[in-house]
C-alpha cells in the first residue's frame, strides 16, 4: 500500500474528486436549504453541511460493488456514492425522475446502481441491513463490504449491539461508521452517551478507531485500510468520525442557542470546515491554484442549479403510481 | 397418498426450495442442531450445513434487521422466529424496513424473505407464548401473510413463499404440528390469494383461518346432521385475500361467519366481515359474525384458556342461530 506521502505526489486527480465530490454535498445542501426556505420543497430535510468529509473520504475507498446504509442526514452520502444531482433534487421534489420515483423524498434516497441500500428515517433503523448485506456477501462469496452510516444518536439503539455481535461472531465484511456530530437531534450527545463509544464497539472485540472526521484525507486513508483488511475477512471495524453538523437537527431548527451556542457553530465553520482546510492544503500542496479550485466550485454551483432548475419544473408522478410497487413483482410461472 | 405431519411438509418444502435455490438461507434460534423446539427443522442442517441454516444469538430485532439487508443483496433468507408473540420484537425492522423498502424506493430494491412463525392457543404457555398475531401484520401494506390450515397447505403455501419477491410471513398453528394430512410426493405449489372451498353447502358460508378452518370443518359435520348445509372457505393467504370466492359463496348461501383465532376485535375476522357486508350485503338474510378470540391476554389456566378460543360447538350454535332466523343477541 502507497504511503500517504507517496499518495500526494501521484493521486492528483483522486485529491481534486474528493474535494470536488465535497463541494458537490455542500452545493446540494445549499440548495435544497434554499428549497426548503422558499417552500417550493413539500417536508423538511436533514443537512449534512460540515460533515461533508466523513462520506467522501469513505465512500471514495468504496467500488460501486460495495454497500452503504445511510440515514435520514443522508444526501452527503447519497452524493458521495455516486449519486446524480438532477435525480436527487427530483427526488427531493416528490418528481417522477426522482431515485425513487418520488416515494421516498430526502429521508428515504437509494441508489442501488451506486450500491447506496437507501437512507433510512428510522435512526439506526439501517445497523440491521447493513450488517445483513455483509452477511449475505460472505454467504455468497463475494469480497464487497458494506458500511454502515450512522449519527451518534443511533448509537443509543439497542439493534446496534445485537448486530455488533452477530458481525463478530462470523466476521463479517461491515464497517460501521459513526459520525459523531456531537448532538442528539437537540441534545448534546455527551447528555446520552456514557462512557467511550470505541469501548463499546470493542466489548465485541471488534477493533474501533477514532478519527478527525473534517479531516478527508485521514478519514480516506483510514477508510482504504479497514475496506482493504474487510474484503480479506478480518472486519468487522468501528469508526468513530468526528464531525459537526453546521445547520440544526432538521432546517427547520433555526433557533437553537437553548443546545448549543453560535460560538461554537462558528469556530467550527471557520477553522475547522473541511472544505476551505482541504482547499487550503491542496493549494499549498502545489496540486491545485486557488483559482482553478473556484473554477471547480463554480462549475458545481452551475451543476446544482441547473438541476434545481429542471427539477422544479419535472413532472409528477402519475396518480396511477400511488399503488405501484407495494409488491415486488413475481417472475411468470 | 402418504400422509405426513404439517411439520415434516413444512421441512420438506424448506428442503426442496433450498436444493433449488443456493441463495436460501435460513436463520433464527435454535434451528440448526436443535431443529427448533418444535423439531420442524431437524435434519435440515444436516444437508444444507451451519452455512445456510444458521443459529442466531437471542436477538430477534437483530437477525430479522440482518434479513432486511441479505434480501436487499441477492440473497433469500428464511427468518425463524420461535413464537410469533415475538413479533412485537421486530416490527421495525419487519413493517417499517421489509415492508416498505420496495415501494420507498420506487421498486428499486426488493426483500424477498419469508418469516415463519407461529399462533394458536390452547397449549397451556399463558399470554407470551399463545397469541395469534397475524392481523398486526396483515394491517402492514407491503407484507403477504400465509396461514396454512394442513400440513397439504403448509407445504405449498411455504414453497410460494420462498419464491415470492416481496416479504411473506407465514403463520402455522403450533398445535398443528403433528396433524398429518395427505401430501402428494411429487412438487406442487399453492398460489397466493386462491381460497379453497372445502366443503360445499348451501344455507351458510363458514370462513376460517388457519386452525380454525378444522374448527369451521367440525362445525359443519354437526350442522350437516341437524340438516344445516355449511359451505367452508379457507382463504390460505389473508394478504393477498381472495374476496371473490368468498362473496361468491355468501351470493348463494346468504349468510356468513368468520372465524380467526385473533382476538376478536379490529382483527382480520372484522376486516373480512366488513367486506362481505360492503360487497354482498343485498344478498345478506343474517348479519355477519365475527368469532375471534376473546378480548382478553391469553390465560394460563386451562379453565380459563379453553374460553377464549371459538371451538365447534360455539360456531355451530351460532350458524344454527342465524340459519334459523331465530331472535339473539350476539356478544
Amino acid at each position: 500500500m502507497a504511503t500517504a506521502k507517496n499518495k500526494r505526489k501521484t493521486n492528483t486527480e483522486d485529491y481534486l474528486r474528493m474535494y470536488r465530490q465535497m463541494v458537490r454535498i455542500r452545493s446540494f445542501e445549499d440548495n435544497a436549504n434554499q428549497l426548503y426556505l422558499s417552500a417550493k420543497m413539500p417536508g423538511l430535510t436533514h443537512m449534512y453541511s460540515g460533515e461533508e468529509a466523513v462520506a467522501v473520504g469513505i465512500c471514495e475507498a468504496l467500488t460501486d460493488d460495495d454497500k452503504i446504509t445511510s440515514t435520514h442526514r443522508g444526501h452527503g452520502h447519497c452524493v458521495a456514492k455516486g449519486a446524480e444531482f438532477k435525480q436527487m433534487f427530483c427526488e427531493l421534489l416528490g418528481k417522477a425522475e426522482g431515485y425513487c420515483r418520488g416515494k421516498g423524498g430526502s429521508m428515504h434516497i437509494a441508489d442501488q446502481s451506486h450500491g447506496n441500500l437507501g437512507a433510512n428515517a428510522i435512526v439506526g433503523g439501517s445497523m440491521g441491513i447493513a450488517t445483513g448485506a455483509a452477511l449475505s456477501a460472505k454467504l455468497q462469496g463475494r469480497t464487497d463490504v458494506t458500511v454502515c452510516f450512522f449519527g451518534d444518536g443511533a448509537t443509543a439503539q439497542g439493534l446496534w449491539y445485537e448486530v455488533m455481535n452477530m458481525a463478530a461472531l462470523w466476521k463479517l465484511p461491515v464497517i460501521y461508521a459513526c459520525e459523531n456530530n456531537g448532538y442528539s437531534e437537540y441534545t448534546k450527545t455527551d447528555e446520552i452517551a456514557a462512557g467511550s463509544l470505541t469501548a463499546r464497539a470493542e466489548a465485541f472485540g471488534i477493533e474501533a478507531f477514532e478519527v478527525d472526521g473534517q479531516d478527508v484525507l485521514a478519514v480516506n486513508e483510514l477508510a482504504q485500510t479497514l475496506v482493504a483488511r474487510a474484503r480479506k475477512g478480518e472486519g468487522p471495524f468501528f469508526i468513530e468520525l468526528k464531525t459537526y453538523r453546521y445547520h440544526g437537527h432538521h432546517v427547520g431548527d433555526i433557533n437553537r442557542d437553548y443546545y448549543r451556542s453560535k460560538e461554537e457553530e462558528t469556530i467550527w465553520k471557520e477553522q475547522r470546515d473541511p472544505i476551505i482546510n482541504f482547499g487550503a492544503w491542496l493549494t499549498r500542496e502545489g496540486i491545485a491554484s486557488e483559482e482553478e479550485l473556484q473554477e471547480l466550485r463554480d462549475a458545481v454551483k452551475a451543476d446544482a442549479e441547473a438541476a434545481v432548475s429542471y427539477a422544479l419544473a419535472a413532472d409528477y408522478p402519475d396518480i396511477s403510481e400511488v399503488d405501484m410497487h407495494v409488491f415486488a413483482p413475481n417472475d411468470a410461472a | 397418498m402418504r400422509e405426513i405431519t404439517l411439520s415434516k411438509a413444512v421441512n420438506e418444502a424448506i428442503a426442496e426450495e433450498m436444493r433449488r435455490d443456493p441463495s436460501i438461507f435460513l436463520m433464527g434460534e435454535d434451528v440448526a442442531e436443535a431443529g427448533t423446539p418444535f423439531k420442524v427443522l431437524s435434519g435440515l442442517v444436516e444437508e444444507f450445513g451451519t452455512e445456510r441454516i444458521i443459529d442466531t444469538p437471542i436477538s430477534e430485532p437483530g437477525f430479522m434487521g440482518l434479513a432486511v439487508g441479505a434480501a436487499m443483496t441477492g440473497s433469500r433468507p428464511i427468518v425463524d422466529l420461535m413464537f410469533g408473540d415475538f413479533l412485537f420484537l421486530v416490527m421495525d425492522q419487519l413493517c417499517n424496513q421489509a415492508a416498505k423498502t420496495h415501494y420507498m424506493s420506487g421498486g428499486k430494491l426488493s426483500v424477498p424473505l419469508v418469516l415463519r412463525t407461529n399462533m394458536g392457543a390452547t397449549r397451556r404457555s399463558a399470554a407470551q407464548h399463545s397469541q395469534s398475531l397475524h392481523a398486526l401484520v396483515a394491517h402492514i401494506p407491503g407484507l403477504k401473510v400465509a396461514m396454512p390450515s394442513s400440513a397439504y397447505e403448509a407445504k405449498g403455501l411455504m414453497k410460494t413463499a420462498i419464491r415470492d419477491n416481496s416479504p411473506v410471513v407465514i403463520f402455522e398453528d403450533k398445535l398443528m404440528y403433528n396433524d398429518k394430512a395427505p401430501v402428494p410426493e411429487e412438487e406442487y405449489l399453492i398460489p397466493f390469494g386462491e381460497a379453497a372451498v372445502l366443503r360445499e353447502g348451501s344455507d351458510i358460508t363458514l370462513v376460517g383461518t388457519s386452525s380454525m378452518v378444522q374448527v369451521a370443518l367440525a362445525a359443519a359435520e354437526t350442522l350437516a346432521a341437524e340438516g344445516i348445509s355449511a359451505e367452508v372457505i379457507d382463504p390460505r393467504t389473508i394478504v393477498p385475500l381472495d374476496e371473490e370466492t368468498i362473496l361468491t359463496s355468501v351470493r348463494k348461501t346468504s349468510r356468513a361467519m368468520v372465524i380467526d383465532e385473533g382476538h376478536q376485535s379490529y382483527g382480520v375476522s372484522a376486516e373480512i366481515a366488513s367486506r362481505i357486508t360492503e360487497k354482498a350485503f343485498y344478498y345478506l338474510d343474517a348479519p355477519v359474525v365475527r368469532m375471534g378470540a376473546m378480548d382478553v391476554p391469553v390465560p394460563f389456566s386451562p379453565a380459563l384458556e379453553d374460553i377464549t378460543v371459538p371451538t365447534a360447538e360455539g360456531v355451530a350454535a351460532m350458524a344454527r342461530h342465524l340459519v334459523r332466523g331465530e331472535a339473539r343477541d350476539v356478544a
